[in-house]
């Protein structure tokens, strides 16, 4: 893609050297750990297509959607909600903050002990290596661990910042701050598309954004079948990929692999005999960070679910569609978010819950708990999640790292020991 | 028929030839150097048409490059828990500090892994900070516990990491601080760390204690103290990884 791109990412402003070897790092990365599948399905070419296309097709399309006055806004977190920058015709991106280029850049600005997710997402503006990033009219920070809540107040330096306040907790005041908070991102959407914001358009929005959550709870379902029929690290590109393609597109085509899922089980084919079955826990995966998964998945284990924000927590919930007058509309939107079950929150006690149903749902063998290093409010309640599995009888093994290679076969020998442990 | 076990560690790789009608067994030590591959392939020589169980850090290399063995890979944790059921049956934690890994193992009474903790990426609390140390304080390694054991004096090094430990280690020498109590301040810290992780498995006792370091008395010692006695080293502590991967190829 590399040619046909060039003068569109040096318009952006990349630095088109170090963007180059990002690229060609992130594909042989691709081919090692995607493309060496065997028997994957075939709805999966247009993921390999999509990734292939990360920063080439979709940028161009996002470029040409600018051109015609629409405005991309970039969120790094599933609270901002999306029905309403769709509602106003916005175009809504994840900004994936899944390498480690661009860190020592960030840690420039940033202190050392930062977690890599934000490191990286500071890395990738400073070292100009996410057009993504350069294309946002809008990059919605908000108030959630303090590691994000002070990096955008560096971030601001470079960015067109909006930062949303999310509650900690979940009494009435909260709910009323958070639904203040939901009015005035409407606002600020609004004052930034010129267009206003009506029980119709977002309507419409609502539908959009609940048919992409259905599909990928389709998609949820399917993959707990027995044997496995995809492996974990396709569905979670999947939900990666939800992220930043095109919602109407996307669900569609995800609709035409569950199809061809749904056969695969009914032939009862999977993808790996005899492999023990696992669910990850905890922190966001962020493309291109499939290094856990792939561990895992070369360990004797297989994912069948991920109990994450680029995962579960992201499409568990619906917003409710009964609703008929924007105000109506615009509460339900409140309380579907409201109900994130976000480690940032005190108490937490329903993810806990949502962690043993799923793991009894799903039939796993055992929980791995993933935390980013430095990332306290992971860290403090793996502790919980690691006894709420134990009273529940389901081994649980925390693993805590960043995006380096550097531990890969100390992880691999923890990750085997595990998987012996409970086979 | 005879199986073998072979461990490959950082330091140190160890075979274990089990015979399977007798369940009499031997073993070798060989130093890994930097070319362990040449070193498996001396211990593997005469290894055609039994079983080989591969253990240890390197066990992914035997399994690539002996493809003409059927080799089959377990971790140094199941290994471990295997070789120490089969000596102590009635151990229920296991410590295995080796060269770059110290492992803390809980087993149910049948010896099965029940719960494991690892050290992280970091060589602190591990067999590397001891032979960093001993390399800085200009003391044999294998005489190193004995020199530690001679303090007279107890003197605190704070810091669990190999470099900040050092540097600590080196302004007691600049204070004139005996080498003895300076070395006994070190073997306590690995044992503090130890201890740490032993707590978070649980640690119930019978606790064995296995692995290279396992040789070291000083640490043997402080160990035992802190458990209150109840530490079991058995005779050849390094070899129990081989043990049990012999014991994986020949058992289910
Ligand atoms: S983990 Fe919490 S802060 Fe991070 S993206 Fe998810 S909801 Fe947002
Ligand atoms: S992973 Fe943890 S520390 Fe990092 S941004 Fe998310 S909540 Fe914050």
């Amino acid at each position: 893609m590399t040619a046909s791109h060039e003068a569109m990412w040096e318009r952006l402003g990349l630095d088109l050297e170090a963007h180059a070897s990002l690229l060609e790092v992130l594909g042989k990365f691709y081919g090692d750990i995607y493309l060496s599948q065997q028997g994957r399905l075939r709805g999966m070419e247009y993921l390999d297509f999509v990734l292939s296309e990360i920063h080439g097709l979709r940028i161009r399309e996002l470029d040409e959607a600018r051109a015609q006055g629409r405005k991309v806004v970039g969120t790094f977190c599933v609270f901002v909600p999306e029905e309403i920058v769709w509602a106003a015709d916005a175009i809504q991106v994840g900004l994936c903050a899944g390498a480690e280029a661009g860190t020592e850049a960030a840690e420039k600005i940033l202190p050392r002990n930062t977690c890599a997710l934000i490191k990286s997402f500071v890395g990738f503006k400073l070292a100009r290596l996410c057009p993504f990033t350069e294309l946002c009219d809008m990059v919605v920070g908000e108030t959630t661990c303090d590691g994000k809540k002070k990096a955008y107040e560096t971030f601001s330096d470079y960015a067109p910042v909006y930062v949303m306040e999310i509650p900690q907790m979940k009494r009435s005041e909260d709910r009323a701050l958070w639904k203040a908070e939901v009015l005035r991102f409407k606002q600020a959407v609004e004052d930034l598309t010129g267009r206003s914001i009506t029980a119709e358009n977002l309507r419409e929005a609502i539908g959009l954004m609940n048919r992409r959550r259905r599909v990928l709870q389709r998609l949820n379902r399917l993959r707990a079948a027995h044997p496995v029929p995809i492996s974990g690290r396709d569905a979670l590109l999947i939900n990666q990929v939800s992220f930043y393609d095109d919602p109407e597109r996307f669900t569609q085509k995800i609709h035409d692999l569950c199809d061809e899922l749904e056969e695969k089980v009914r032939r009862g084919k999977g993808v790996a005999d005899g492999a023990v079955r696992v669910m990850l826990s905890g922190c966001p995966m962020a493309v291109p960070n499939w290094k856990l998964p792939y561990i895992v998945e070369s360990s004797g284990a297989v994912v069948v679910g991920e109990e994450s924000c680029i995962g579960t927590r992201n499409t568990r919930d619906l917003v409710d569609e009964g609703g008929t007058t924007l105000e109506e509309m615009l509460d339900a939107i409140v309380d579907r978010y409201l109900k994130i079950d976000c480690a940032c929150f005190t108490p937490n006690q329903e993810r806990l819950e949502h962690i043993v149903d799923m793991a009894r749902a799903l039939d796993v063998q055992g929980v791995i708990h993933y935390g980013l290093s430095f990332c306290q409010p992971y860290a403090m309640e793996s502790f919980k999640v690691e006894k709420a599995l134990r009273d529940a009888g389901i081994p649980m093994l925390a693993i805590e790292t960043d995006y380096s290679m550097e531990d890969v076969e100390q992880l691999k020998t923890r990750v085997e020991a595990f998987v012996e442990m409970i086979r | 028929m005879a199986v073998i076990g072979i461990d490959i560690g950082s330091r140190s790789i160890e075979r274990v030839v089990w015979d399977q009608a007798t369940g009499a067994w031997t073993w070798d030590k060989v130093p890994t150097t930097f070319d362990p591959l040449t070193q498996c392939r001396k211990l593997l020589a005469d290894a055609d048409g039994c079983p080989v169980v591969a253990t240890g850090y390197g066990r992914a290399l035997v399994a690539e490059h002996f493809a003409e063995l059927s080799v089959r890979t377990i971790t140094e944790i199941q290994a471990y828990a295997r070789g120490v059921h089969h000596l102590v049956p009635e151990a229920r934690t296991v410590v295995d500090i080796g060269g770059q890994d110290t492992k803390v193992i809980a087993l149910s009474p049948q010896g099965a892994v029940v719960k494991f903790e690892m050290n992280d990426r970091c060589a602190a609390g591990t067999g590397k900070f001891l032979e960093f140390m001993a390399t800085s304080l200009q003391i044999p390694l294998d005489s190193f516990g004995d020199f530690a054991l001679e303090a007279d004096k107890q003197v605190a090094i704070n810091s669990m990491c190999t470099v900040f430990a050092e540097s600590e280690a080196t302004s007691l020498m600049a204070r004139g601080e005996r080498p003895q109590n300076i070395a006994m301040a070190l073997h306590r810290a690995i044992v503090r760390r130890t201890l740490a992780m032993l707590r978070r498995v649980g640690g119930e006792s019978p606790v064995v204690f296995a692995g290279g370091v396992a040789h070291n008395r000083c640490v043997c010692r402080l160990l035992s103290e802190a458990l209150g006695g109840d530490v079991i080293v058995p005779p050849d502590p390094d070899v129990l990884g081989a043990l049990g991967a012999a014991l994986a190829g020949a058992g289910p």
